[in-house]
């Protein structure tokens, strides 16, 4: 029929209204969807009876990392799993995603107490007993709340001081020992072009816990009490402000501490970092390379290690959460090849399981090596029962005293107060 | 046509003029479909994406809600209560003066006089009107990264120390000084260069609304081209736009967010309403009971100031 033909089968009207209506209910249906990650369940057509998975990951810096997640996704032949690689907020996406079903099954992230309380994640116990014995006892009370292991640590990253051997040795300066060696190392170590550390463009938050650590305290008593309001951690504390205030910390770098540019590039002799970053200083600096914990606070003080790093979760509001828990096993307890390419192959990470990590050639000379017995130790790791509240009063404390230069037992006890409300909510 | 063939219209008036009416409805209900299929989208996508949420957010404003958006313990009003002597709140409070101190004003003079500028332009005036408007359409998101990446940047080699250094200057770390607080210079630098070309297009609409008569009859009145003319005939003239600006302005600046949170992120000493409510509901904190009571709470303020903006200049009174 011609199509200038008004009443040809469906009129002009009707075609508009269908049409119309249809349109506003794609853009409708186009903005509630979003990508979960997930594949859509009518898509495969071979898949028979298999369930999708969704796994969340975030932004590794190391090249290779997303293929490499990809290779192990594809690899597991009882689920469809996809893997969402998440650049940015991480932290954000993540939170907002565990709200609803159509966030991730399983994902990386760090254990608070708070998921547990919520009902975000469930406990692995059943799948981590005959493996337990091979974690080591900092990486199993992480990822503990009320004695029920909610989490499989996938890499440990430590923390530390790298630096440039050669800078050191010509300013004639040893490795520091205690944080006021660390300061006159620093300044010593600072000239028009070169500063003498970095350690982060908010002036060194992430130095906030190895100086606790190094003055002999703790975050939460094991008894759930502020275990930071003592006078030395005050002092420790204020020894960051001086440290920030000495000129001699590099700030308004274009990438921040995690990433090893700053160091690389020559802008720094020293930089707070994760153990991540080894293999892509080594191809920058060849040798020149050499490795220390935070010092300690003083002559009583201990140096102090971060052990930080990743762990996999099951979310509690997957549809799947068998199939996920089945899958988080394959992966990260029974696949040890994949665990060792994981932790080596990329950045350089401490593999959490006690007989992979004693095979770890990588791992067993040079600055590695000096940074796993560093790990071992002076390692800390994190306590769930920290909740996130309570990490954002530590860093206005942080960010107060180290910037600011406000007295440090008056922000301890802002930060103190809410604390002890964070604690009484969740603990009573 | 043949006379044997009865048209409806001329052998029936009774049933034409029903016809008639009943075609007059059909076109009312037509009218009505169509204002729906025009309207309704976005009335849809008002209620799920901007009314559902408000509502919803004073229902979680009154409940203890962490990681979870269907919370089940009440608390009344302490949320209300915490946020108003939450001094992070309050301090949040503070910096959005502080930047509405620099912004608003510097906004409204500078779109201003490229307003006149590019109004009093005689040749190309299409094109500075586009080369000034044309940030506008640049992400906040990108132009904070291009501020902090690379003009603002700490190192040696950043464009703002670059051009210190030509001048014996040492090199500044903006984004990271507190004290002089040179991070104010990027985060207010970045959006006047954003913003000013779309209050300037405001202003030109304006300007040519403002009647040639006016100043011909101040020239024959014997007023001097300048400021004279600027002061008595096109700032009066200019009112209703003027507070249009204003309003649009501090509502703008209330809602900054994207500068200071890809600048500079959740820092205590400069993070403005928006990034602490985000922080604290939508970051890793997930309180979400008291982040919708700030964000009630900064809906009542904005609501407040507005309508005492209006009401001192008169913005939307008969003849404006």
């Amino acid at each position: 029929m011609p199509a200038h033909v008004p009443n040809a089968g469906l009129s002009r009207r009707d075609l508009l209204k269908r049409t119309g209506s249809l349109a506003a209910l794609a853009a409708f249906a186009a903005a509630c969807g979003g990508n979960t990650g997930r594949p859509s369940s009518d898509s495969g057509g071979g898949g028979g009876a298999k369930v999708n998975l969704s796994q969340w990951y975030h932004q590794y810096g190391e090249t290779g990392t997303q293929q490499a997640a990809t290779k192990y996704a594809k690899a597991y032949t009882d689920a469809n799993v996809s893997v969402a690689w998440t650049p940015g907020d991480y932290a954000s996406k993540l939170s907002s995603g565990l709200l609803s079903t159509k966030g991730p099954d399983v994902f990386e992230s760090q254990l608070n107490i708070g998921m547990v309380k919520s009902n975000q994640v469930v406990a692995l116990d059943d799948i981590m007993a005959d493996v337990k014995d091979d974690f080591q006892p900092g990486d199993l009370a992480t990822n503990t709340v009320d004695g029920k292991i909610y989490g499989i640590r996938m890499i440990v990253d430590p923390q530390v001081i790298y630096y440039r051997k050669s800078l050191l040795d010509k300013a004639g300066i040893k490795p520091p020992e205690t944080i006021d060696d660390l300061i006159s190392a620093a300044k010593e170590l600072t000239t028009n072009k070169v500063k003498g550390i970095f350690v982060g463009n908010d002036g060194g938050n992430a130095l906030g816990g190895p100086a606790l650590w190094s003055s002999g305290g703790t975050y939460l008593t094991d008894d759930h009490k502020p275990g930071f309001t003592d006078g030395r951690a005050a002092q420790a504390f204020g020894k960051l402000h001086e440290l920030y205030a000495s000129k001699s910390v590099l700030l308004g770098s274009p990438t921040d501490w995690t990433d090893p540019s700053a160091i690389n590039q020559g802008l720094v002799a020293m930089q707070w970092i994760g153990m991540w970053a080894v293999p892509g200083m080594q191809k920058a600096l060849g040798n020149d390379l050499g490795v220390f914990a935070f010092p300690a606070l003083d002559a009583q003080g201990k140096p102090a290690v971060y052990s930080g790093g990743w762990t996999q979760f099951v979310s509690a509001k997957s549809p799947n959460v068998d199939a996920a828990k089945k899958f988080v096993k394959w992966l990260w307890i029974d696949k040890q090849d994949f665990q060792e390419d994981w932790s080596l192959n990329y950045g350089f990470h401490i593999p959490p399981r006690k007989s992979l990590a004693a095979k770890a050639a990588k791992l067993q000379s040079g600055v590695a090596a000096d940074t796993v017995k560093l790990t071992a130790d002076h390692g800390h790791t994190d306590n769930p029962a920290w909740t996130p509240k309570m990490g954002s009063a530590f860093t206005d404390l942080l960010t107060n005293v180290i910037k600011k230069g406000a007295d440090p037992a008056a922000e301890i006890t802002k930060a103190e107060k809410t604390v002890n409300a964070e604690l009484s909510r969740l603990f009573g | 046509m043949s006379a044997s063939v009865k048209t409806p219209w001329a052998t029936d008036p009774a049933t034409a003029g029903e016809r008639r009416g009943a075609r007059r409805r059909k076109g009312i209900a037509g009218n009505t479909l169509w204002f729906w299929v025009f309207v309704g989208p976005f009335v849809v996508g008002l209620l799920v994406f901007s009314y559902l949420p408000i509502i919803w957010s004073l229902v979680l404003s009154f409940f203890e809600a962490y990681n979870t958006a269907t919370p089940s313990k009440f608390v009344g009003l302490q949320n209300y209560i915490d946020m108003l002597t939450d001094h992070n709140f309050l301090s949040s409070l503070g910096t959005f003066t502080i930047f509405a101190v620099f912004i608003v004003p510097l906004t409204f003079v500078l779109s201003l006089a490229l307003a006149l500028l590019v109004n009093q332009v005689k040749i190309a005036r299409s094109f500075f009107r586009s080369v000034f408007f044309l940030p506008t359409a640049c992400s906040y998101v990108v132009a904070s990264l291009i501020w902090r990446l690379s003009i603002f940047n700490g190192v040696r080699f950043g464009l703002a120390n670059t051009v210190l250094d030509w001048f014996g200057i040492d090199g500044i770390a903006w984004l990271s000084t507190v004290d002089p607080p040179w991070y104010w210079l990027p985060i207010v630098t970045v959006r006047l260069w954003l913003q000013l070309g779309f209050y300037m297009i405001l202003f030109i609409a304006g300007l040519q609304r403002i009647s040639p008569t006016l100043y011909e009859a101040a020239y024959v009145d014997g007023a001097k081209p300048g400021w004279q003319v600027f002061r008595y005939i096109t700032l009066p003239q200019l009112r209703a736009t003027s507070v249009a600006v204003l309003i649009l302005n501090l509502i703008a600046a209330y809602q900054a967010f994207d500068e200071f949170y890809n600048l500079i992120g959740n820092v205590n000493y400069a993070r403005p309403p928006l990034v602490y409510l985000y922080g604290i509901s939508l970051g890793s904190i997930q309180d979400l009971g008291h982040g919708s009571a700030g964000a009630l709470i900064l809906a009542v303020i904005i609501m407040i100031v507005t309508l005492l903006q209006s009401r001192i200049f008169g913005f939307g009174k008969a003849g404006d």
